[in-house]
């Protein structure tokens, strides 16, 4: 579903993907982990199409970036840092135009589904610059899955997040990897990403330096494992 | 499930000019500014420029223009800052929609702005001077003079919105390139105000209009490698 071949991504003079390789199947749930700075929002910009690779070969969903940009952007999903909606308009209004932007057709019932799967039915016609930080996260969430992408794509999607929006979450991204979907998710949270994830993948020094299954993780788990390869 | 398919050009842009104008009149920021300022910037020459009848006729195309220069960046300016703080700008670019429709849609709102402001600037100055403006020629040339402000200057705010110093970022890069624009729009303004022959309208014109055709086709080619990162 995803087909990463060394990839380097450089600003100006600084590198900061050097050579990346990496796979996922249709299906799997990978966490993509790693410290302050690696590159994970910069990996998954690219994966986008938000950012250009400055060499090595991209393919999400069978189609190349960046030629093929609009192919993939139908069939993607992103939640990032920031919730990417509208302060003055209302929850409605927000992913009205989000539906028009993906071109769906019948959106009134869909976002009443969306709105329903995040719990903000009761909040749709309130305008998002009234929304606390973890509203307006449950909103992104509702918005990248919005037009049903075969991909998703989140950064982080956490930050922010109070006990219930992070079990809504839990309950989002169950639900979104139980139906087949194909997900990437950057994450700090250790606990919460060994909870999800089928494979884990380690981001440092600009390469993907280390990657396992849930299954082979021993008993030690997660965090020793991320520790190890950090130290080298 | 829902069905989706790529949306039409045409469908994206005016999905964008919507939410803009939407969100506009509800906030009404943006307008609000341009139209105190533009106030501002009219009554400061009225005092300022002591002038009799006949000086008048000879400035009103310069200060109008002045007016709807400085008036323009500080909308384009908003309207791209909007975009980018909440990170809606990426939004905008996950859709899959040929990114020129988003570019257009952006300039059709601005314009939208812009025309608004210079709605509400004309009759005011036109009270204020006592000269009358509302010349069928002159309202061609604001149409003209607009459409080539916006276009470039909506190109440029969204590079400039990148940038920490984007409120100053603008305008200097904005009025050097617009120079074309504002220089024949002035001209041919006061040639219309002053009913001169077409003659002499006709070049600062016709400018116009190949800078308006031209910049729209510029635009229309580099504002995906504008921003993309
Ligand atoms: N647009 C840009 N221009 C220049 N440098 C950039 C840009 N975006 C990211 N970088 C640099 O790339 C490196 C990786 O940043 P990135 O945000 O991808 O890291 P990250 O793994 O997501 O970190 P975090 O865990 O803090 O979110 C950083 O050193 C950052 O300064
Ligand atoms: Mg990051």
């Amino acid at each position: 579903m995803i087909e990463v071949k060394k990839l380097v991504k450089r600003f100006g003079m600084k590198t900061v993907l050097r050579g990346v390789d990496f796979r996922v199947e249709r299906g799997e749930f990978v966490a993509l982990l790693g410290p302050n700075g690696a590159g994970k929002t910069t990996f998954l910009r690219i994966l986008s199409s938000l950012a250009r690779p400055s060499l090595g070969e991209v393919k999400v969903a069978g189609y190349h970036l960046p030629h093929q940009a609009a192919q993939v952007r139908a069939r993607l999903g992103v939640v990032s840092h920031m919730p990417l909606l509208y302060g003055d308009l209302t929850a409605q209004e927000n992913l009205e135009f989000y539906a028009r932007m993906y071109g769906i057709t019948n959106y009134q019932l869909r976002i009443t589904e969306v709105l329903e799967l995040v719990g903000l039915e009761a909040r749709r016609r309130d305008l998002i610059r009234t929304f606390s930080r973890g509203m307006a996260q449950r909103l992104a969430i509702g918005r990248a899955v919005l037009h049903d992408p075969e991909v998703i794509l989140f950064d982080e999607p956490y930050t922010g997040l109070d006990q219930d929006a992070s079990s809504m979450l839990d309950e989002v991204l169950k639900s979104v990897a139980a139906q087949g979907r194909t997900v990437v998710m950057t994450s700090h949270d250790l606990a919460r990403a060994e909870d999800l994830a089928t494979r884990f993948d380690i981001l440092t020094r600009g390469v993907i330096a280390a990657s396992t299954s849930r299954g082979s993780l021993g008993r030690y788990g997660l965090l020793k494992y991320y520790k190890e390869t950090l130290a080298g | 499930m829902p069905t989706t398919s790529h949306p039409s050009f045409i469908h994206a842009t005016l999905a964008v000019v919507r939410k803009d104008l939407t969100a506009e009149f509800r906030s009404r920021e943006l307008l609000s500014a341009m139209l105190v300022f533009s106030l501002l910037v009219i009554l400061i020459f009225n005092f300022a420029l002591e002038l009799n009848v006949k000086e008048r006729q000879s400035v009103t195309a310069g200060v109008l223009w002045t007016t709807f220069a400085f008036a323009g960046t500080l909308g384009l300016n908003r309207s791209m800052a909007v975009e980018k703080d909440r990170g809606c700008l990426d939004g905008l670019l996950l859709a899959p929609v040929d990114r020129a429709a988003i570019y257009f849609g952006k300039v059709i709102s601005n314009l939208a702005f812009m025309f608004m402001v210079e709605a509400f600037v004309l009759p005011i100055y036109a009270a204020l001077y006592n000269v009358n403006l509302f010349h069928p020629g002159l309202l061609l040339v604001i149409l003209l003079g607009s459409i080539g402000y916006t276009t470039v200057g909506t190109l440029l705010a969204s590079m400039t919105v990148q940038a920490r110093t984007r409120d100053v970022l603008l305008p200097i890069l904005l009025f050097p390139v617009a120079i074309p624009v504002l220089l024949s729009a002035v001209k041919a303004s006061t040639g219309f105000l002053n009913g001169a022959d077409m003659a002499e309208i006709w070049p600062p014109l016709n400018l116009l209009i190949v800078y308006d055709l031209i910049f729209t086709a510029v635009a229309f080619m580099v504002f995906d490698n504008v921003v993309e990162e």
